[in-house]
């Protein structure tokens, strides 16, 4: 089983945001850098799957040399090898183009990744990478089960889920419960520092650049109801907001 | 500009998701002096489908057959892609969902389409084409300009309001020759949820956190949620612990939602949960911790135990 798993490098989710230079960058400086938590299953699932049938788990990343904590944390958890490509992951076409440049000679059986990405939430990479290698894209996957050649996949749709047999190749967008988080151990993190980094230029352009940024504006004051009148929320929801 | 809007149905009517993405397609036609062609994809009604005209459209290419009753995320594509051409759209446009996201990325593929999702109010057409869209899972925004010739946008839920009009569109039955290979990845069962509006389509939506205390108290929850025929939901210790399904889970790494009311009963309001539940119109925190930070993001609150004040709140909704 060939695996390759893509990894995005993202804020802590407990993060604030904030940006420099007049709105136009976002502040990485003030924030800790993680693996998405999506792809974190993505890869738990893969790194699984290699000691149930064998094979190799390559990780991929699109990014400056700043992602490559993230990239040794995702040797350490088990991946083989790693590849960066050098750029800004600025745009999703662009990084799938890059994702697909790499595996189209590369006979993966299955490509890997978070449903989306927690910076720029848009969930679409898996299905562009799909469509430019010519082989299924499903998203977004809860289980993985294989069967030989064949996968089982169950799907989340709105309001319920989708059980799905396919054959392989096939590019995944990931997400809980497909497998539980793994943390490194010391051994893997050891291990991790040996482990190949390839360095590759980036391919192509991307087709959206982001002009400024902005925070929402501040909230207003909660109301508080006294609990011995709870009853009157009821009536500021269907009088006052006009939400019932 | 030509704009093709793929609105998403559900058992043959459209989504109301699908009727923001028709009003703003519409609108951006409009705007550009271009056509406004919806697709639609599935079984539907004639009737239901001349619909689309309430919101703007002039014509629905309606796909259907066998083939397309289940969602099958290329064939969807391939059928997305083709309409583009037919229609010579520049734009594309969808309302953000789990099919449409699938469905449109592989057609942006296809396209090479630039794409952007979560967007949140009309373009800025004055110098080429600039989008603001929601990131960050909410906390914050960001002004995108999309470049390429075609180009791919899905709305975030309630980013518009959609006004109805009288209009009905034209509707034309559309068929693409899909070739077998797209059909290798099978739909074996579908298992939907009995009685709920999905969440990310609820309008109203009661959710419970740790201060539930456990999956045998969450009655008075769930009597509330049925008195306001509002779907329910939780946060992501409840469903670690498994108080609670998976599916019901909201936050930055669970379902987003964008309800009119939300009503957090017993949840702190870590960040994460926050970010999945900050694009509701109206926010109501529950908790016996005066200092739990969801109250600085609540429209209401009420400072007390969840267990004496739902019952209260159930009655007194009854009682309307």
């Amino acid at each position: 089983m060939k695996i390759l798993v893509c990894i995005s490098s993202v804020p802590d989710t407990t993060a604030k945001i904030s940006f420099v230079d007049n709105d136009t960058a976002f502040d990485k400086s003030s924030v800790t850098q993680i693996i998405g938590p999506y792809d974190d299953y993505a890869l738990a699932r893969a790194v699984e799957l290699k000691e149930q049938v064998g094979g190799s788990v390559t990780v991929l990343n699109v990014g400056l040399s700043d992602t490559e904590p993230q990239i040794r944390k995702a040797l350490a958890i088990g991946a083989d090898d790693a590849v960066r490509i050098d750029a800004e992951p600025s745009d999703s076409y662009f990084v799938a183009e890059q994702i697909a440049n790499y595996a189209k000679d590369k006979s993966f059986d299955l490509i890997m990744m978070g449903r989306e990405t927690t910076d720029y939430n848009s969930g679409v990479v898996h299905g562009i990478v799909g469509q430019m290698l010519n082989i299924p894209s499903l998203s977004p996957v809860m289980e993985l089960e294989l069967d030989g050649n064949k996968a089982k996949i169950s799907r989340e749709i709105e309001g319920g889920k989708e059980k799905i047999e396919a054959a392989l190749p096939l590019v995944l967008g990931c997400q809980e419960p497909i497998a539980e988080w793994k943390i490194a151990n010391m051994r893997g993190i050891m291990s991790a520092r040996k482990k190949p980094l390839e360095v590759l230029a980036p391919l192509g352009e991307a087709l959206s650049q982001v002009d400024k940024y902005e925070l929402p504006p501040a909230k207003g004051d909660c109301k508080i109801i006294p609990a011995e009148e709870a009853e009157k929320l009821i009536e500021l929801l269907r009088n006052e907001a006009k939400v019932i | 500009m030509n704009v093709l809007i793929y609105a998403e149905t559900a058992e043959g009517t459209f989504k109301k998701t699908a009727l923001e993405a028709i009003f703003y397609g519409s609108k951006v036609a409009e705007k550009t002096g271009g056509k406004s062609i919806v697709l639609a994809i599935g079984p539907g009604e004639q009737a239901e489908m001349a619909k689309a005209g309430n919101y703007g459209a002039e014509k629905v290419l309606h796909a259907q057959g066998d083939q397309l009753d289940t969602a099958n995320i290329a064939a969807y594509a391939e059928v997305l892609v083709a309409a583009a051409q037919k229609s010579e759209a520049e734009l594309i446009v969808t309302a953000k969902s789990s099919l449409a996201d699938a469905v449109t990325a592989r057609a942006a593929g296809a396209l090479k389409a630039g794409i952007v999702g979560n967007v949140t109010d009309l373009p800025d057409l004055s110098n080429g084409f600039k989008v603001k869209r929601s990131i960050f899972t909410g906390k914050a925004f960001a002004e995108t300009t999309i470049q390429s010739p075609t180009k791919i946008v899905a709305l975030k839920k309630n980013a518009v309001s959609a006004e109805a009009s009288t209009q009905t569109a034209e509707v034309e039955g559309f068929s693409v020759d899909l070739d077998a290979g797209l059909f290798s990845t099978k739909v074996v069962e579908t298992i939907k949820a009995k009685g709920e509006v999905p969440l990310p389509e609820a309008d109203l939506v009661v959710s419970g956190g740790r201060g539930m205390k456990g999956p045998e108290h969450w009655q008075p929850l769930l009597d509330l949620a049925e008195a306001l025929g509002a779907s329910t939901a939780c946060s992501k210790p409840v469903s670690d612990m498994d108080w609670r399904p998976h599916h019901e889970h909201v936050g930055q790494t669970g379902v987003k939602i964008a309800p009119n009311l939300y009503i957090a009963c017993g949840i702190s309001g870590a960040i994460q949960h926050l970010a999945g539940v900050n694009a509701s119109k109206v926010i109501v925190v529950i908790n016996t911790d005066p200092e739990a930070p969801f109250f600085k993001a609540a429209d209401y609150g009420i400072v007390g135990d969840v267990f004496e004040v739902l019952p209260k709140l159930t009655a007194a909704v009854k009682a309307l």
